[in-house]
């Protein structure tokens, strides 16, 4: 813990010196800050009505809120208490109350699991569960373990570090920056140190997602579907604080879906895939299977479900130069080699 | 009885939010009513009453609804007690950046949505500074990257709140909050006696009690001067 005592008789310079993250704290928090070299308490001694106001707080309770920040910031740049390397969940029950058909599920950081049942089946209860690190106190009675341990109630509660990333459909881009402006902005709350490097490889692995390339100077907001896709995927692997990522469908167009999840996984992710598509959830190691709020089964993708997905990939791609042939004008002629060669590979 | 307080910015999903957080404390079988603060209008009673919840609204016309809500406070109270309420939801529009209608020991919760803006958190001050728990909205339509970086700006302004996201269409987070809201030890008989969280600004300018003319011998009370340098 830090003193506030000490906080509140050292210079702003000296707080920002050993704790550079304060900086911004100065900020937000609106301290009319005219001379850096004064102490917390003299500063708060000599504030106007009006700038007492804006601050909001009182000597003592800032002090408290700056420690708090610090503590806080410590424990983020603290990575290694949060490294999920096994993610558990133990089985709860379903709408009607009947135990889940499974009794525990392990899955490693590296893993890719689908998830597949129809809609409100309980796919969102199953994932909020994970979010929640649920001890049997939701709906399900499930409970989760991360590293074999209950975990730390901090996954519940911090703003900085939140247990799941999501990535779906109907999300977009709302801020006015360039792609550069804004994979700043986001590294720089993250803190991390080599910060050029990392925008610099998020932006290349971004471009080899998309289809189509996009630029650094590129507004964010402009961005096509599937660049933008690429852009939050290559973004979310690289650069979230979060150890699991949820994703919920990649429609099949303008981002290289494969390498996406290959980005992914390859950074030590877990990754949860909500899905319909055959070729998608047959990616995954793993599917669970969802039915009336609970699990009904789990299946270990086979070799020949890999296989078939080898075939649905080339099925895909026929489909899809169809696609380009249309919008392009050309005239369409039918595919029976292309099928034959599925038969015959 | 239990009493918690709601604030946060216009539309940022307050009333979506309690809804789907009724929804879930309803299950426990317990009886909730909300009473909303506004400025001049609001139709949200007609929103929790569909719900099949006792509602009553108030609105401070040209008051700053805060200094509304503290002289009414008691009142609402008593109202709630009256109908055998176990929890009790004020709901209170954020129109006044300098005020916040939190209650020492009386939960305090601030609802501001991923839309508004990543220097929001910092603009609203007292109301997001002084509360307990901050409730995130519109994740589902932000990019991840967005979430985190709003995140940590709520965090850096309060970091002593627990922070969480909730959906306001779909309800994603309204069971877990909803456990944080009611208390069985939690008693409130009354909020006579009880302080503010945060003194609110006393004097208001002339304009703030209706004065139109403009010029400096109209201006009264708290009157702050633009700077507008040589530059
Ligand atoms: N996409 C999305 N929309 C939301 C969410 N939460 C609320 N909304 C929508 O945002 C709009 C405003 O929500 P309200 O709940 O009325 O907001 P409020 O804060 O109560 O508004 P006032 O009481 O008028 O200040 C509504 O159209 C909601 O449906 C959310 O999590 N996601
Ligand atoms: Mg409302
Ligand atoms: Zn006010
Ligand atoms: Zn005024």
């Amino acid at each position: 813990m830090i003193s506030k005592d000490k906080l509140k008789n050292s210079s702003i310079k000296e707080i920002i010196e050993e704790y550079p993250y304060t900086e911004s704290f100065f900020e937000d928090q609106k301290l009319a800050v005219d001379d850096k070299e004064k102490t917390l308490k003299e500063i708060f001694s000599e504030l106007t009505i009006e700038e007492m106001e804006d601050v909001v707080f009182d000597l003592d309770q800032f002090a408290d809120s700056l420690s708090s920040h610090i503590r806080n910031m410590q424990e983020f740049l603290g990575e290694n208490d949060s490294i999920v390397a096994k993610l558990s969940i133990l089985a709860g029950n379903n709408k009607d109350g009947e135990k889940e058909n499974y009794e525990k599920l392990d899955i490693h950081s590296g893993e890719i699991i689908s998830i597949v049942g129809p809609t409100g089946s309980g796919k969102s209860r199953l994932l909020a569960d994970i979010e929640w690190t649920a001890q049997g106190d939701t709906p399900t009675e499930r409970q989760i373990l991360i590293n074999d341990e209950v975990p730390d109630k901090k996954w519940r509660f911090t703003g900085g570090k939140k247990l799941v990333a999501q990535l779906s459909q109907n999300m977009n881009f709302v801020m006015d920056l360039s792609v550069i402006e804004f994979l700043n902005l986001h590294a720089e709350s993250r803190l991390i140190d080599n910060q050029a490097e990392v925008v610099e490889r998020i932006f290349r692995e971004a471009n080899q997602l998309a289809g189509e390339q996009f630029g650094r100077e590129a507004q964010i907001t402009s961005l096509s579907g599937g660049q933008s896709r690429a852009l939050m995927i290559a973004d979310t692997a690289i650069l979230s604080s979060s150890p699991i990522i949820l994703i919920d469908e990649i429609e099949n167009a303008g981002i290289d879906r494969e390498k996406a999840l290959e980005l992914l996984v390859g950074e030590e992710k877990i990754v949860l895939m909500a899905t319909h598509d055959p070729i998608l959830a047959l990616m995954g190691d793993k599917r669970i299977i969802i039915n009336n709020g609970g699990i009904k089964d789990i299946i270990d993708t086979t070799a020949e479900e890999k296989e078939l997905m080898q075939e649905l990939k080339v099925l895909d791609k026929v489909l899809t130069d169809l696609r380009d042939d249309l919008r392009y004008g050309k005239n369409l002629s039918r595919i029976s080699e292309e099928l034959a060669e599925i038969k015959s590979a | 009885m239990n009493l918690v307080t709601f604030s946060g910015p216009p539309s940022s999903g307050k009333t979506a939010v309690i809804l789907k957080t009724i929804e879930a404390i309803k299950q426990q079988g317990l009886k909730v009513g909300v009473v909303k603060f506004d400025c001049l209008y609001t139709d949200d009673d007609e929103l929790y009453r569909k719900a099949g919840v006792p509602v009553k609204k108030g609105l401070s016309g040209s008051l700053c609804p805060d200094h509304y809500f503290v002289s009414n406070i008691e009142e609402v109270v008593q109202w709630g007690r009256e109908r055998d309420l176990d929890l009790l939801i004020t709901e209170s529009a954020g129109l006044c950046n300098r005020c916040s209608p939190y209650i020492k020991d009386i939960k305090a919760i601030c609802v501001i949505d991923n839309l508004s803006g990543i220097n929001t958190p910092k603009k609203i001050g007292p109301m997001l500074k002084t509360a307990d728990i901050v409730v995130i909205t519109k994740g589902d339509i932000v990019s991840q990257a967005e979430r985190e970086v709003f995140a940590s700006r709520v965090s850096t302004v309060n970091p002593d709140a627990m922070v969480m996201n909730v959906n306001g269409l779909t309800g994603q987070g309204a069971f877990e909050f909803s456990t944080l809201l009611y208390d069985q030890d939690d008693h409130i008989d009354t909020v006579t006696g009880k302080k503010l969280r945060f003194s609110m600004p006393s004097a208001m300018c002339s304009y703030c009690l209706g004065e139109t003319r403009i010029g400096e011998e109209h201006q009264l009370g708290n009157v702050r001067k633009i700077e507008l340098g040589d530059e």
